[in-house]
């Protein structure tokens, strides 16, 4: 794999779209918008194996000298990253299909586009240009959230886009303040700068942007108010792509411009733990069955973002596994609870039951998704709780290990709740003789159980991906290389 | 230090209107807002600095400004545009047509949660 190739994830994407949109014609967008999630999933798993030894790609756009260039830049955290969130766009894709999500033609060509941001998000390593990838993905997801067309999905639709461009406006502040401190918003120019105060300062303003988007306590309330409200298979494709851009950004920007035990240490354990507490305690409160899943996103972030902090390598190493790990679980559990309420037209628990006694399948699926979440063994699951709490107890940080601990007691009993409301007892409609029971298809069930197999796959033979994770980690600790590659390539 | 006041100003009016919600206001607002922001980028370019950025055998660093956090404002402006006419699509269809309030929200939750 070449560095000069990593614009093409950006602009394929962004080409298919267009030709989605010109040849209008429902087999041919199929085939594509299966096609380029796969397309992109093989070229970003030879850009793993091109990093896999730390090493980074690079290509300065247009020939510019580095510092200068807007740079493309994939090292393995990037690389990882992309395979993911492609697998996770081909499930969630075949999902929509099944629910026939793709009545509106704008269905495919924006889901595209939004992909083409996330990716480019992921690649770019200037400020701006993240800024104006995060605009590229969110754009599309406006419409994506409004297609439904009724009054509540377009007032929370509404909600989304105001939070989103209070925290794009938040976010162009910062980097103006950068710009005006630093001289430059090429990030591997800013590494380190975090301990000059002004650009510390400036650089926080920034951070404050990226915990709206990833859902960070106290900036969450947005996410459960609006996640529930889209239609199923664009809360998957939003839940494994858009707020991971926000912690993508937090890891990749807190790592190379603040130093280790800056004051910044201090405020991501108080907002992680905060997150993973409000989160949970919001699941248990909840009564949609996304509902519940959206506020389990808020407290997984803060069990992903609090090993920024704890033990170095060991607690990066951490947030990389458990940033994948969660991605696949949660698109998963998205995917399979998306389906239920696909199939029986709500996703209220109260008016939710018997669902395992319909369909073992999409039951199972779940069940196998939930406790990898709740993180048991032997599921991914397992190895990304058992690395945070490892890193806690490296830094002997006891505060951090009791709070995951505890926390995850509250995901299994929220995790209950739905199977007990949503799966066992008795489908409260049955009284209703007249009800249709509407056949499943296997391909609504099939993405959710595909990716509930991947993190039970990864959770059975963990040492590739723990190996991957610790080398990524190493690299985020030590940007030497990543920053050397991009100002002199 | 005269942008610093603009900024203030254009940012204080952008937030207390923002917040005042309700169609129009929530639109002029961050159309403020996004002034403000853009004043910022400016700034940081240096606003003593006003020559034309074309390379000749005449330019002075010291004089010309510095046309990067231009196309930053550039490309803001269009982005910021762009959603907040979105955003004025979607106040239209989720409130429904306000002349005869002359601007207050319809739903009365909105009007409960008003200071």
């Amino acid at each position: 794999m070449n560095g000069s190739l990593l614009p093409l994830f950006f602009a394929l994407p962004l080409l298919a779209a267009v030709a989605v949109l010109v040849v209008n014609n429902r087999n041919f967008s199929r085939t594509v918008a299966l096609l380029v999630p796969a397309g992109v999933a093989v070229a970003a798993t030879a850009a793993v194996a091109a990093t896999a030894d730390g090493g980074v790609l690079v290509t300065q756009v247009a020939g510019w000298p580095g510092g200068f260039a807007i740079p493309y830049v994939a090292d393995l955290f990037s690389s990882l990253m992309l395979v993911v969130s492609a697998v996770l766009v081909f499930a969630s894709m075949v999902f929509a299909f099944a629910t026939n999500q793709d009545e509106s033609r704008w269905f495919v060509p924006m889901a595209l586009i939004m992909t083409a941001g996330v990716y480019g998000a992921y690649l770019t390593a200037d400020l701006f240009n993240l800024f104006v990838m995060v605009e590229v993905a969110l754009l599309p997801s406006y419409v994506l959230f409004s297609l439904r067309g009724d009054r509540s999905s377009l007032r929370s639709a509404r909600l989304y886009l105001i939070v989103n461009l209070t925290a794009s406006t938040i976010f162009l502040a910062g980097l103006g303040a950068i710009y005006g401190s630093a001289g430059t918003v090429n990030l591997a120019g800013l590494a380190g700068a975090g301990a000059v105060p002004v650009i510390g300062f400036a650089m926080a303003v920034i951070l404050i942007a990226l915990a709206v988007k990833a859902a960070v306590v106290p900036a969450h309330n947005w996410l459960p108010a609006t996640y529930p409200y889209a239609s199923p298979a664009v809360t998957a494709l939003f839940s494994g792509l858009l707020t991971k851009i926000g912690v993508y950004a937090l890891v990749r920007s807190i790592t190379l411009v603040y130093e280790p035990g800056s004051t910044v240490t201090v405020v991501v354990i108080v907002v992680t733990l905060a997150s993973m507490v409000v989160g949970v305690l919001g699941a248990l409160g909840e009564g949609t069955v996304r509902g519940v899943l959206s506020f389990h996103m808020i407290s997984q972030v803060g069990y992903i973002l609090v090993g920024l902090v704890l033990a170095g390598a060991l607690g990066v190493a951490a947030v990389v596994f458990y940033l994948i790990h969660h991605t696949v679980v949660k698109t998963s559990l998205f995917l399979s609870g998306g389906a239920v309420e696909h199939q029986r037209g709500t996703g209220t628990i109260s008016r939710l039951g018997g669902v395992a006694n319909e369909h073992r399948w999409v039951t199972l699926a779940f069940f196998l998704a939930a406790i990898s979440l709740t993180g048991l063994p032997p599921f991914s699951g397992f190895w990304a709780k058992l690395g945070v709490l490892q890193a806690a107890i490296g830094s002997a940080n006891y505060l951090v290990f009791a709070v995951a601990l505890v926390v995850s007691v509250g995901t299994l009993m929220s995790m209950l709740k739905l199977g007990t409301g949503v799966f066992w007892g008795r489908d409260p409609n049955t009284a209703e003789p007249d009800a249709p029971a509407t056949p499943w298809r296997a391909s609504i069930v099939l993405p959710g159980m595909a990716l509930a197999l991947v993190s039970l796959a990864i959770g059975l033979y963990p040492e590739p991906l723990l190996e991957l994770a610790g080398t990524a980690g190493d690299s985020l600790t030590d940007p030497s290389t990543y920053v050397e590659q991009v100002l002199t390539r | 230090m005269t942008i610093a006041i603009a900024v203030a100003v254009l940012a204080a009016a952008g937030t207390w209107l923002v917040t005042r919600g309700g169609g129009t206001r929530l639109i002029l607002g961050f159309i403020l807002l996004a002034h403000a922001v853009n004043l910022i980028i400016i700034a940081a370019g240096g606003a003593f600095r006003r020559e034309a950025p074309i390379v000749s055998d005449t330019l002075d660093p010291a004089t010309t400004a510095d046309p990067l956090p231009q196309a930053f404002v550039l490309t803001a402006i269009v982005i910021t545009f762009g959603v907040t006419v979105y955003l004025l699509a979607l106040v239209a269809r989720t409130e429904s047509d306000s002349t005869t309030h002359l601007g207050e929200p319809d739903d009365p939750e909105a009007a409960v949660n008003r200071p």
